[in-house]
């Protein structure tokens, strides 16, 4: 067995030096947003003679050799200095306000009713809250990551962004309700041994499959990055850092606050 | 059901040789040198079409994808602005948007992109739609204006005899109740006849206005008008006070429907005119697209050779049963249909994550309990009783949050259409097959196919 618990410093250090910068980037600079939610300019085209493939990635071929181009209006001059423009006109966003805010509803609503089920199934306040806090804790580091890639390489966040970000929630709490699954078995079947070491045991049960089951995934993802095609590049680095923080999150944050939770509340019964 | 695993075993065989028809490839040729002999055959999804005198079946199976993975039709919509002021034209065209968006998601276009567009002084509308090949009747549909009029004749005497009047624009004027005051409009059927026929629901101001105007009106016609053409003009029995009316005469089942869908969705407060319309390629690229399949199938086999590498003949059966689950789930997107952007690809994929999972987590605990000493055969029923309690926890939190986004209500503070809505329908598909196979068909092939030496005492 190995002692989890004992090395919670470390945990929150982890969690700190990556979310901490990136939630700096958040407020400081936000998320560098895509024409999905801007708009910009629709141009298309005709080229005389073939076109570099990373261009083309962003492109929507026509017909033989025009191709119509999505863009913010600083980045047309690139494509326009080596075709004939055929058409240019400014478009709005594709996905507007109201349905991002809408999305961010659902995303609310969806998480307090994880919330209510947790609770309910684990039959315990504290296992929901934890699970949520392990949850927003992975949102918040997608969100950072690409705040600080926004920041450095010019990323942007597009409606696939909004995907990946849904996708997290659902595996996040997926991976740490396995974990709880496990303390709540181990606490049924003795009541007298220590919280903490429960939770130690079920931990380092349930560790090789956390690892195995996140294997796939990331092997999965890391195929679709480093061979899949460039516009979906991003979209597949957002959902990777979900996976590979909502993995990280059952054991290492989920389970320390329920611990401290559980403790704080045996110090305050007495 | 079935007590007997060997009765399942045969039931998930057959069930996959449906499915296998369902989920063969579309126009796929084959031609090779086999044994000397030359095969030429095109490989096509199996289609039912039963026409008895009762029954009437016809359904074919295909892949619908979307706009990002195979491109449509790409339509230009002009707005009229001539009749609206200058500061609400935005407005307008906006409204529009949504008007159009929302009559395209009626007729069960999935994951359109409806967006507005500006050059200089015209107002424009692009509306892309994934896999429609009539161009013709996409037009139609989002084209129409569907403005309803209500209007009297000018002339009183000629409105007491109107049956011989044709009503026109000119021989009639406005009451001032038109299409934007109806709260709803619903396919209705006539109490004595049957009769497909259009109620209408007035909402508002719109409630008063029909009812003033139908008071002034008793004894005479009130004529309806649709996009500027007399529909009917029935005679006023009664003041009609509770903002309730009801539209009759001629219909179809489908055009009743038809124009009670137009009606409802709402009219465009701009006429349109279609100024360009035609046959697009896939968003995302073809290039990155075909890059990403072949990644995709890369990943695929590397987790397969993952598993069998980790749990050995188990994994190879963990395997087979998501092969079953490929199938059955793919079988399902053709069979609904859903149609495939993205966004629902990554619902899909994390979806076999899930199901992976559920395989690992019965295979560790089987581990486990072995290394407690337990013979294999009470190690692995109790592997699968015990995995249960957490895979169903695990899933039902994510068929909750895969409803909440799908919005089954159509409630309007949630998201109604696009991409979000794709990526929980196949999310939910994929989770509800995935706790199938992995308690199901995993453990029927562990039962039926999966031997091991037996040691320790039982």
């Amino acid at each position: 067995m190995i002692r989890f618990s004992k090395y919670m410093w470390l945990y929150a250090l982890i969690s700190g030096l990556v979310l901490v910068p990136g939630i700096y980037s958040l407020i400081r600079f936000g998320l560098k947003q895509s024409i999905d939610f801007t708009g910009g300019t629709l141009l298309e085209v005709s080229f005389d003679k073939p076109i570099a493939e990373s261009m083309l990635s962003q492109a929507v071929k026509t017909s033989n050799n025009t191709y119509l181009f999505r863009m913010k209006p600083g980045e047309s001059e690139e494509v326009a200095s080596s075709a004939t423009i055929l058409r240019s006109e400014t478009v709005g966003p594709v996905l507007g306000r109201e349905l991002l805010v809408k999305a961010v509803i659902a995303a609310f609503l969806a998480i307090l009713c994880i919330f209510a089920y947790v609770a309910y199934a684990f039959k315990d306040i504290k296992f929901g809250a934890s699970a949520i806090i392990a949850l927003i804790h992975d949102l918040l580091v997608v969100l950072g990551v690409f705040s600080l890639l926004g920041v450095v390489w010019g990323v942007e966040v597009d409606t696939l962004f909004v995907t990946a970000f849904l996708t997290t929630m659902s595996f996040s709490v997926h991976d740490t309700i396995v974990v709880f699954d496990r303390i709540r078995e181990y606490r049924r079947r003795d009541e007298k041994t220590p919280f903490h070491e429960i939770a130690d045991r079920a931990l380092t049960e349930t560790m090789v499959r956390s690892l195995t089951n996140s294997f796939t995934i990331v092997f999965m993802l890391l195929a679709l990055i480093l061979m899949g095609g460039e516009s979906t590049k991003w979209f597949v680095v957002a959902l990777l850092t979900g996976t590979i923080s909502g993995t990280y999150s059952s054991p290492f944050v989920a389970t320390p606050i329920l611990l401290f939770w559980d403790r704080w509340e045996k110090s305050h019964a007495r | 059901m079935f007590k007997n695993p060997k009765q399942v075993f045969y039931f998930i065989v057959i069930l996959v040789i449906i499915l296998a028809a369902v989920d063969l490839p579309e126009n796929f040729r084959i031609r090779q040198t086999l044994f000397g002999k030359k095969i030429d055959v095109t490989i096509n999804p199996v289609e039912i079409n039963i026409n008895t005198a009762t029954i009437r079946i016809q359904k074919q199976f295909k892949t619908h994808l979307g706009l990002d993975l195979s491109g449509g039709t790409h339509i230009v919509l002009d707005a009229d602005m001539t009749g609206i002021p200058a500061s609400s034209r935005n407005d307008a065209l906006e409204s529009s948007r949504q008007i159009i968006d929302r009559r395209v998601n009626f007729f069960g276009v999935a994951e359109p992109v409806v967006q507005t567009a500006k050059s200089g002084e015209s107002y424009r509308i692009i509306v892309e739609l994934p896999g429609v090949t009539d161009v013709e009747s996409a037009v139609a549909l989002i084209g129409q204006t569907a403005r309803l009029e209500f209007r009297e004749f000018r002339d009183a005497g000629a409105a007491t005899g109107a049956a011989q009047v044709f009503p026109s624009l000119t021989n009639t004027a406005s009451v001032d109740v038109t299409g934007k005051d109806l709260r709803s409009a619903k396919l209705d059927f006539g109490g004595d006849t049957g009769a497909p026929q259009v109620a209408l629901e007035f909402g508002g101001d719109g409630t008063a206005k029909f009812a003033s105007a139908t008071a002034r009106l008793v004894g005479k016609h009130l004529a309806i008008f649709l996009d500027d053409q007399p529909l009917t003009w029935p005679r006023v029995n009664t003041a009609i006070t509770d903002g309730r009316a009801i539209i009759t005469g001629g219909f179809t089942l489908e055009s009743a429907k038809s124009l009670a869908l137009q009606l409802a969705a709402g009219a465009l407060p701009v006429p349109v005119k279609v100024i360009e319309k035609r046959t697009i390629g896939a968003s995302l690229g073809e290039i990155s697209i075909t890059r990403s399949v072949r990644a995709g199938l890369i990943g695929l086999t590397i987790v397969a050779v993952f598993m069998v590498l980790q749990y050995g003949r188990l994994g190879f059966l963990a395997d087979l049963a998501l092969i079953v689950y490929g199938l059955l789930t793919f079988a399902l997107f053709r069979l609904i249909p859903v149609t495939l952007t993205l966004p629902g690809v990554a619902g899909f994929i994390l979806s076999i994550g899930m199901a992976v999972d559920s395989n690992i987590l019965i295979f560790e605990r089987y581990k486990e309990e072995l290394r407690r000493g337990k013979p294999w055969r009470i190690a692995i029923e109790q592997a699968f009783g015990r995995a249960w309690d957490s895979i169903r926890d695990a899933n039902i939190t994510t068929i909750l949050t895969a409803i909440i986004l799908y919005n089954p209500g159509n409630w309007q503070f949630l998201p109604s259409s696009g991409m979000v809505r794709g990526f929980a329908l196949t999310l939910f598909l994929g989770v509800i097959v995935g706790l199938f196979t992995g308690i199901v068909v995993t453990r029927t092939f562990v039962r039926v196919l999966y031997r091991e030496k037996e040691k320790g005492k039982i």
